[in-house]
Parts: C-alpha cells; structure tokens; sequence
C-alpha cells in the first residue's frame, strides 16, 4: 500500500511541518525510495537482519492455544529479534540511510523503550552517537530499557510536559530537529510526516514477506484467514499486514489499548474515540477536544499509549479493509499471564494485546491465525510481578 | 483602502511586534496587557493560541499556553477578548498566531469569518505549510479578507523564499536561528547577521519581521536594520511573570 506523492493514503497522512523542518523532510522524501531499492544497501540490510537480528524470526504454531481456542494460531516471534522486538528492522534500516544521506547524528523517541534501545543498538554498531526522547513516566515504567540504552551508550533526555509519555517524547525529538536540522531523526514507527509513514512500513514489510513465505514453504498454506497484531504508532500492524493487504481473502486485525475501558476517559483508543486532525506532522485520526487539543492518552502499555495512529493504519481502518479491536489494561494483563503458562512464553504488554484478541473474535476450527508476536517481555516484569501479587 | 498591515508598513520607522499568550497569566489578562502594549505604542499585535502540543515553541510559550489552557482558555473567549482589543484601536493590526489543528477542528472557513468578524488581520500557523496553503487554503483566506505570514529560516533556499514572498499577504516572519523561540542571547552572532543581509538582498516584496530569541533594545534596533520590524514574544512573557510587562517595553522603546 503506497501513498501518493504528498503522502496521503486516502484523507490520512502528508508533511504537515513547520518551515524549519521543510527542508529536512524534502531531502529524506528525495532520497528514500533512491537509497532504499539500491542494490549495496538492499545487501548490506539483509546481511545484517540475517547475521545480526537473527532473521527470518519462526513462524510458530502455538500447539496449546491452537487447542484451547479450537483454531490454528501461530506466532510470528518478532520477540526473537536482538533487542527482543520488530523495532530493529526499521532502526537499522534507516540508520544504513542515515549513513548514505551522510548524516553523523540520531535521535529517536520511544515509549516502551524498544525502538530507544533498537537505535541505540543500530548507533553503537555503527558508531553514531545518539539521544533518546522517553518521557518521565516511561522512565519510571520501562526502567530496564532505559538502562540498555545508557549502557549502549545513548544519552536518554526525559520529556516532561503533558502525560510524559510518547507523544510527548517525541514533541521533544521534532523540537530538537528543529534545533538541530543537521540530526537524523530515527522516528520508531509509521508515524510523523511523509515520507517516515512510507519508510518504515517498508522497513517492517519483512514480516509479512516472511510471514507468506513460511506459510507456504513449511505449511503448505497459500494465505491466512487472519493476521492480528496490535497498535501504537501502527508499525508492527504495517509490517505484519502489508502483504497481505491486497488480498481480501486475508482479515487484517489492529488491536488498539483501551486502558481502564474505551469509554473510561482514561484510554488510548485513538481509532474508536479519534477524530480527523493533525498530529507530529501527519493528518490523521486523532483523541483530541472539539477545540483540537490533544487529549492525554492512558494506557498500561507504554508502546501503545499514544492518541494518535499512522496514517496507513487510519486508512486501513476507515475504509474497513482492516478489523479494529481494542484490549484493555485488565484483559492484556490476562492474555500475557495466559500465553506464558499455555506456551512459556512471555510477551512484551504491547503484544499482549494483540494475543487478546484471541478471545474476542470466533475463529473456525480450519482457520489459520497468524498473530505477529511484536516483542518480548523482559522490560514489563515489574508489571507484571505486580499484576500476579495483586492477584494472588 | 490599505489594510492595517501595509498601513502599519508604510510607516517610515522601526516596529515592535509583541507575542502575548492569550489566557496568561489570568484567563482574561489579554485585552488589559493588549491596552497597555497599544498606550506603549507598539505597532503589531501577535495573540498566541494556547495549543496542547505547541511543536514549533519554546519552553517559556509551552509554560505559558498550558498556564492558560488551564484556566480555561477557548478559541471562542480569544475571539471575544480580540473584539474587546479592536475596539481600543481600530489601526493596529492583530495577527493570531496558532496551530493548524486548531483551524480544522474549528473548520478553516469558520475559523477565517471568525477571525474577519472580530477584528483579526493576520494568521501565523506554523505547521501549515506553503504547498497546503496554496493547494488547500489560499481561496477562503481571500475570500475573508484574512492574511497570512510564511516563515522563512537560515535553511530556506532562495528559490522558496521567492515563492514565500510571492505567496505572503502579510509579513514574512524571518526566524532568527533554528532554535526555538525562547532561546535568547545578548545579540545576533556574525552567521545571523550575514543571513538577515542575505535576506535584505533579496529585496523581496512583502514586508519582513525578524523574531525568535529577541530580548533586547539592542537586537530590536539591529533587527529593524535588515527587515522592516522585530518580534518579541518568549522575552515578553517572562517580562508579564515577573509583572514587569510595562517595564520591559519602556526599556525597548525608551
Ligand atoms: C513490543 C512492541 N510492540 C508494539 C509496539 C507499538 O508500536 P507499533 O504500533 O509502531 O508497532 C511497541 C512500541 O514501543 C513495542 O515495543
């Protein structure tokens, strides 16, 4: 699914920023697609997804759910990638661009701290140094991430205005930018202005390559029924879907987070509670007043607690080609308790949502059901060791 | 019949714009800052729209609209307080300055006659580029008669400047360095200086205002040797904290 040359797919997308970030924005949007389809840099990439990451990531039946829910699942172990999460294959993939646009210094935003430490892994590897946004709550919340990127050498910069979380992480990070236009600006998902929503879709487009090809190479199975994955900025959805989505056969399901409810006013539910706006550069759909003021989102999951969404993802959605579903703090936390014990697996809270999904739709016993398994859980202990007291 | 803006132009002298944050410090605090700043004789007026998430702002803006969005500040009581500013002067013109998402919520042609019917001249939306102007916007800003600035920075090219210049109704707003507003030194250094002649050769058709991280008599002085006026906001609104509002333009204008 491409964008049209402003960027917009349908009424979702396109540069809105301001006059000091033009010129950066029109030299990634002139270069991108050149650098990205050359031949040295299409190489170099795969070596090191290969060699580096560790891909192709399994394509997991999950014998137990398969069981429990009557259907066929499987999990595409993006929890398996260095770092633990999908956030690498865009990180390296647009530090290898940052390096061909010349460019000598990065930034990045993060919420759960992935994409913060996937960056901060991609600029110790090559050698550039590199600043993080995070906001002060996901400080607090993600502290084992924040401590791999300082060990790997990022300098992590706390946000502190609004809900200190992602959206504000990476008000700081545009801010900066603007400061510094001479940075590259390693933005985490298919967010901010055109060309980054196109880019880093493509850079998560492996999944669902992969995704097809094992499908068919070890399973024998030409298409799945359903591919499920959750969102935040919508990376993770973009790459597990984007081969699949001219394939109608195919249902493509995003699963937002509800916080304490959809309607509990504390809930990061952009796609049901969003309306038409602009934010961080994109016109999109977006939780904000009558007024257009951006309403502070909530969620248990510091990755998905963001008020806004891509805008290929806001498409997706209004023209109903893809499923949106949503989790809520309370049923991630029982779908990540429920994938460790069922598989001995621990996912990240992100992906939990997606594996909630699980109980909410009906799936047929002949169903394939692939659910991409974004990251793992490592960095969410301390939630979840306080979700299993509180239970106990 | 001129308009406020090119009749504030036309003048034969340096001009002062100053930045107030709508709704800060008190919720109804503008019309009465707005008075003093007229008796002061300051020549333009820019009201700042409180936005959540305010990209192209400085820390001291930020402090300042989220003070005022907490008090509960609306477009629709800006709209009210700038009628309460036009009757003081019927010829000093009022630029709003705001965020594009404010615009289309309200919706862009409601917001224009809005702005007409109280009094507004002029908008400044950072985040709506040229292109989107042109392609999307241009008609209805005529239409309503409102005007608007385009930024230019150290990294425009000449080839946009001229289309900047050609695509204006109002000023052009030429930011001072890349940082943002707030960011303020004892003066211009020599790159800044050299870019403000650069722009001054262009000799381009709009009128030009030099702003961000201007704070004092010197650099308003300096400013207006290269473009047509100087622009003060983050300085001014530290000045409003402290109570020093009054004081602070006697200084520049003493
Ligand atoms: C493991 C994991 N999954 C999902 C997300 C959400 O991001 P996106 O929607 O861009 O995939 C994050 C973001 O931090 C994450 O760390």
């Amino acid at each position: 699914m491409k964008p049209t040359i402003d960027g917009f797919y349908g009424n979702f997308g396109g540069a809105f920023v301001p006059e000091m970030l033009h010129k950066n924005v029109e030299e990634l949007k002139n270069n991108y697609l050149r650098i990205l389809s050359a031949d040295a840099y299409k190489t170099e990439l795969a070596d090191l997804l290969k060699n580096y990451v560790g891909r192709p990531t399994p394509l997991y039946k999950a014998v137990n759910l398969s069981k429990k829910y009557n259907t066929n699942v499987y999990l595409k172990r993006e929890d398996l990638n260095h770092t633990g999460a999908h956030k690498i294959n865009n990180a390296l993939g647009q530090i290898l661009l940052a390096k061909k646009m010349g460019k000598t210094s990065i930034i990045a935003e993060t919420g759960a701290g992935q994409h913060g430490v996937a960056t901060a892994t991609a600029c110790a590897l090559f050698g550039l140094p590199c600043k993080v946004f995070m906001g002060e709550l996901d400080i607090e919340r993600q502290a084992p991430n924040v401590a791999r990127m300082k060990m790997l050498g990022a300098e992590v910069i706390p946000a502190l205005s609004g809900s200190r979380t992602l959206k504000d992480a990476t008000n700081e990070a545009i801010r900066y930018w603007i400061a510094n236009p001479d940075t590259y600006y390693l933005i985490g998902s298919v967010v901010g202005p055109h060309p980054y929503p196109d880019l880093v879709a493509r850079l998560q487009a492996v999944i669902s390559k992969e995704i097809k090809g094992q499908l068919s190479a070890e399973n024998n199975i030409e298409n799945p029924d359903y591919v499920i994955a959750c969102v935040g900025g919508g990376s993770n959805a973009a790459g597990a879907f984007y081969h699949f989505i001219d394939n109608e056969d195919v249902k493509l399901v995003a699963v937002e987070a509800a916080g304490e409810g959809v309607h509990s006013g504390k809930s990061a539910a952009t796609f049901q509670l969003g309306s038409l706006g602009v934010i961080h550069g994109n016109q999109t759909l977006v939780m904000q007043t009558s007024e257009g003021q951006i309403i502070e989102p909530f969620s248990i999951s510091a990755g998905l607690d963001y008020p806004g969404i891509g805008p290929m993802l806001a498409e997706l959605l209004s023209s109903k080609r893809c499923i949106g579903l949503d989790a809520t703090d309370k049923e991630a936390l029982e779908a990540a308790k429920l994938l460790t014990e069922q598989e001995g697996i621990i996912p990240a809270l992100e992906s939990a949502h997606a594996i909630a999904a699980l109980e909410k739709i009906e799936f047929k016993p002949t169903d394939v059901v692939v659910i991409n398994l974004s990251g793992r859980g490592d960095k969410d202990m301390a939630t979840y060791m306080k979700y299993v007291k509180n239970e106990n | 019949m001129k308009t406020r803006i090119e009749q504030v132009f036309k003048q034969d002298k340096d001009l002062l714009n100053i930045f107030i944050t709508a709704g800060y410090p008190q919720i109804n605090s503008l019309p009465n800052i707005a008075k003093e700043l007229i008796n002061q004789g300051v020549d333009v007026l820019e009201i700042g729209m409180p936005y959540s998430d305010p990209l192209a702002d400085g820390e001291v803006i930020q402090e300042a609209s989220s003070i005022a969005l907490n008090n509960g500040i609306t477009i629709n009581k800006i709209f009210g307080q700038v009628v309460e500013i036009r009757r003081m002067s019927d010829s000093i013109p009022l630029i709003l300055m705001g965020y594009f998402n404010q615009l289309l919520q309200v919706g862009v042609e409601e917001f224009l006659k809005k702005s007409k019917k109280s009094g507004v001249d002029g908008l400044i939306i950072p985040d709506l580029p040229v292109e989107v102007y042109l392609s999307g916007y241009k008609e209805l800003f005529e239409q309503y008669g409102i005007k608007i600035s385009f930024l230019i920075t150290p990294q425009t090219s000449e080839e946009r400047i001229k289309m900047l210049d050609k695509t204006c109704t109002s000023f052009l707003y030429i930011v001072s360095d890349n940082s943002l507003t707030g960011t303020s030194s004892d003066g211009f250094n020599k790159e800044q200086l050299a870019y403000f002649k650069r722009i001054k050769a262009l000799e381009l058709s709009s009128p030009t205002m030099i702003g961000f991280g201007i704070s004092s008599k010197n650099m308003v002085v300096e400013a207006n040797k290269y473009a047509d006026g100087a622009i003060i906001g983050s300085a001014y609104i530290e000045a409003i904290r402290t109570n020093e509002g009054v004081k602070f333009i006697e200084m520049l204008t003493s």
